[in-house]
């Protein structure tokens, strides 16, 4: 526990000293960086103390009503601090060489923001009670919304800020209502006595889960409250970017399974609830992810998808507890669970190259890039690295997650009598279909940006980035790597976290061990066929073959114009598979005549759920509020007869109820 | 003793009504002159003359009756002002809503759960009344005189419930209300020349360009 408050210190600390101001620029940058490695590094030394001696708790007292200063690393907090200290050391790093030519006036501010980032999300995460909880979530609903307009001269910014700070707040008033009803219910805010939840009759239990889910989803970027996420990504700095996809999402998820933890027993159509809401989630996110050609916001989407997964697998834990099939229920929390942290280590890593590709290419479009690996080698390598984990190809990560949650619908479709093991087969199916549409979305993500020619100028003077920034994307690589290759190494904390979850985990070693034989095979035919490709260019090399650039088409003078956009690319997957609601409007681009004249095409894929339902809900309550300036009308005597009127009803009140 | 309380408690409640219906601003601060200081003699009479009572009637004597008429009777000779002109409410409606709530004070007080002490008092009605009229004034009058009137009636109100605590409330409670009052005057009157000088009006309400 020292450690953790070493930790904190030098966060709070260094992020102050670094926002003193009249500091000299390159003195602020060191010091906001050093002390976020410090204190990262203080963190992750208490985590793993923690994992190795047991759970730490820590009491004060605090004078705020309800509140106390309890904290308590146990098994779920600790598998949560781990990628939350662990990407935000690499995050500092990277973010040291990212923003070394920014022109920002202040530097330490930015710095400020990501320590108290850091120390809030961790507060979040180790806080045993609801009160400090609280206090710890708006802190980091605050910091990582001035993190996100960080860069506010742009309007889009604060377009995205706006949303995120609305989004944020109002899922937070969801939070406050659950731990207000919750408090009440059982009598204090302390977790401690938070188990008495698993008592409450069904409806009061069904509130606080509806209030809950909102509360939670709406951070974590659950469907449909995810319409903040893709435009925030963007608008913040790359390391940021990362932090928040990688980590902060996710103490979304860990309150999710924080307060799930206090019910024992759960009615199945929780788990229908969220399933329905993360398969939602991650058929509309992919869909969206494929056709957007902003590179961060494509990724922004994708974290959307996998948000979806996890909480699909969360969702199915839940049921398959409810209808007692054990196994598939460890299946689908070592699944849900293993997901957290690959998404955490994948999408970070992503993050983090396209931040590369934005500081060396100086766009963030798509349509700006291509054949960049040739010129930015190891970020474009550590990128395809990325891309393979995001589409669960072996030997990386995000197979081992994603092998668990099939295997557990597998395991209860065949446990299931009749029709009932219909449904899993179903769920797989859709499963696979986003599985698929990963796999569509990251070979346009590498394909447009990374192969092929440049399609403009700027394109074509990209430099590579600085150690500082390759640095972090080579080990989280490296780690994608091990954690796809050993997953056995993960049993551990996976079990740790279980076990908090009123659910030791009963999973056979031998379910870890195959896992482990799929990235290890997988990975072997991946290098196999690698080999061979090899083997045989080597060998056609001594043959005549011709070469010419690629799309050239055997055109005489191929120019980029003819090669595919990224918009065109999915074009064929647009038509064919998704739901009218998800195409993007397109306009002109129909060249008819034999000698057709310039035309133009515009193409623009908007936030179905952002356009069509939150627009018209908040345009239509602003309206009705502004009804409401009237009462403020900068009338001294009218403010003097609202407070004469309240009086009176008051004193009636009064009168009325007590005389 | 009690009955010469109660008709002097009668006599601010006529005081009120007399104010609410005056449109001469001098009047005006004649009667709530006369009406502080007839109250700083409630409490020496229903306490029959204990020192506490006497330190704390004499003081607000010498404030409400006299210092504080003269400070705004200097500020009306300042801004050349006589009468309150077009009030946001008419006249006899404001009297009528006095009426109203001083009927309202009676019968609202009729069920509050006092102890046995104050049941029947005179002092708690008219005390709301005293409020209630304070608070009209404030609400209906646009000069930033009246509004310091009514504030004055509205203090006069609180110091009737004072009164009926005075043996209870230490002495430096009601010598802190009483310079309250004073500062709050003082600031009005600096508001009001402040006014003036802004928008060559006494008039309250241009203080609404000032919203956002």
């Amino acid at each position: 526990m020292n450690l953790l408050f070493w930790s904190w210190g030098i966060l709070l600390v260094g992020g102050l000293a670094a926002l003193f101001p009249g500091l000299p620029r390159q003195f602020a940058r060191w010091l906001g960086c050093c002390s976020a490695v410090a204190g990262c590094i203080f963190g992750l030394g208490a985590t793993i103390d923690s994992l190795g001696h047991g759970p730490a708790t820590y009491m004060y007292p605090w004078t705020v009503p309800g509140g106390a200063v309890s904290l308590s690393i146990d098994g779920l907090a600790a598998f949560f601090l781990v990628p939350i200290f662990l990407i935000g050391l690499l995050g500092a790093i990277y973010g040291f060489g990212y923003l070394a030519d920014s022109s920002s006036r202040t530097p330490g501010k930015i710095w400020f923001f990501y320590n108290l980032l850091i120390l809030s999300m961790t507060l979040v995460v180790t806080a045993a009670n609801g009160m400090l909880f609280l206090v710890a979530w708006e802190v980091m609903s605050l910091s990582s919304f001035f993190l996100v307009i960080d860069d506010h001269k742009q309007s889009e910014v604060r377009r995205a800020g706006l949303l995120y700070l609305l989004a944020t707040h109002l899922g937070g008033a969801c939070l406050f209502a659950f731990f207000l009803g919750a408090g009440t219910l059982c009598g204090s805010l302390e977790f401690s006595v938070f188990s008495r939840l698993a008592t409450l009759p069904p409806i009061a239990a069904s509130t606080l889960f509806c209030l809950m889910l909102l509360g939670f989803g709406s951070k974590a970027g659950l469907f449909p409250l995810h319409v903040w996420l893709p435009e925030a990504h963007p608008a913040a700095p790359s390391h940021v970017s990362a932090l928040m996809s990688g980590a902060m999402v996710k103490v979304g998820i860990y309150g999710m399974l924080r307060m799930l933890s206090f019910f024992s027993v759960t009615p199945a159509w929780w788990g229908w609830l969220m399933i329905v809401a993360g398969l939602g989630g991650a058929l509309f996110g992919i869909g969206m992810a494929a056709t957007q050609s902003d590179l961060k916001r494509s990724l922004g989407y994708s974290t959307v998808e996998n948000i979806g997964i996890i909480f699909f697998a969360l969702g199915f834990w839940l049921i398959a507890r409810a209808e007692g099939h054990t196994l598939a229920a460890s299946l689908a929390l070592t699944g849900g669970l293993l997901h957290i942290w690959n998404h955490a280590l994948f999408k970070s890593l992503l993050f983090f190259g396209a931040g590369s590709i934005l500081h060396g290419s100086g766009s963030r479009n798509l349509n700006r890039m291509g054949g960049l690996l040739g010129r930015m080698p190891v970020t474009g390598l550590t990128l395809v690295a990325g891309a393979m984990a995001v589409g669960a190809l072996p030997p990386m990560n995000g197979l081992v997650g994603e092998w668990f949650i099939y295997r557990a619908l597998i395991e209860s479709g065949g446990e299931a009598q009749g029709m009932a093991g219909f449904y899993p087969l179903v769920l797989m199916g859709l499963l696979a279909l986003v599985g698929g549409m990963v796999i569509l979305v990251f070979t346009r993500l590498i394909g447009i940006a990374l192969l092929g020619q440049p399609h403009h100028h700027s394109a074509t003077t990209a430099h590579e980035s600085g150690w500082p920034m390759l640095a972090p994307m080579m080990v989280l690589t490296g780690l994608c790597l091990v954690a796809g290759v050993l997953p056995t190494l993960l049993m551990g904390p996976v079990a740790a976290a279980g076990a908090i979850l009123g659910h030791p985990l009963l999973l056979p070693r031998k379910e870890w061990i195959s896992a482990m034989w799929l990235g290890l095979g997988g990975g072997g035919i991946i290098l196999m066929i690698g080999m061979v490709v090899i083997v045989t260019k080597i060998f056609s090399r001594k043959g005549s073959v011709g070469s010419a650039s690629t799309w050239g088409c055997g055109f005489q003078v191929p120019t980029f114009r003819m090669s595919y956009s990224a918009e065109g690319y999915v074009e064929l997957a647009q038509k064919g598979l998704f739901c009218s609601c998800l195409r993007p409007q397109i306009s002109g681009g129909r060249a008819i005549s034999l000698f057709p004249g310039p035309a133009e095409l515009f193409h623009r894929s908007t936030d179905l759920v952002l356009t069509r339902l939150y627009h018209p809900v908040f345009a239509r309550s602003a309206d009705l509020c502004s009804r409401l300036r009237r009462v403020q009308a900068g009338i001294v005597h009218l403010y003097l007869f609202y407070i004469f009127l309240a009086t009176i009803l008051l004193l009636g009140w009064v009168a009325h109820f007590q005389g | 003793m009690e009955n010469f309380a109660n008709i002097l408690l009668l006599l601010v409640i006529l005081l009120n009504f007399f104010i609410l219906g005056s449109a001469r601003l001098g009047a005006c601060i004649r009667s709530v002159a006369l009406q502080g200081a007839m109250l700083s003699l409630v409490p020496v009479l229903l306490h029959h003359g204990s020192p506490h009572s006497l330190i704390l009637g004499g003081a607000a004597l010498l404030l409400k009756g006299f210092f504080m008429p003269w400070l705004l009777f200097r500020a009306i000779r300042q801004v050349q002002i006589r009468r309150e002109i077009e009030p946001m409410i008419g006249y006899v409606p404001t009297l009528l809503l006095g009426t109203l709530a001083t009927a309202g004070a009676f019968i609202f007080s009729d069920q509050l759960p006092l102890i046995e002490a104050h049941k029947g008092s005179l002092a708690i009605p008219c005390g709301l009344a005293t409020l209630a009229a304070g608070f009209l004034m404030l609400i209906t009058r646009r000069k930033a005189l009246t509004q310091a009137l009514g504030y004055l009636i509205f203090e006069n109100g609180i110091y009737i419930f004072g009164v009926l605590l005075s043996e209870a409330l230490p002495l430096m409670v009601e010598a802190g209300v009483l310079l309250d009052l004073l500062a709050a005057i003082f600031v009005i009157g600096i508001v009001m020349n402040q006014i003036n000088r802004e928008f060559a009006s006494l008039n309250v309400q241009n203080l609404s360009s000032l919203r956002e």
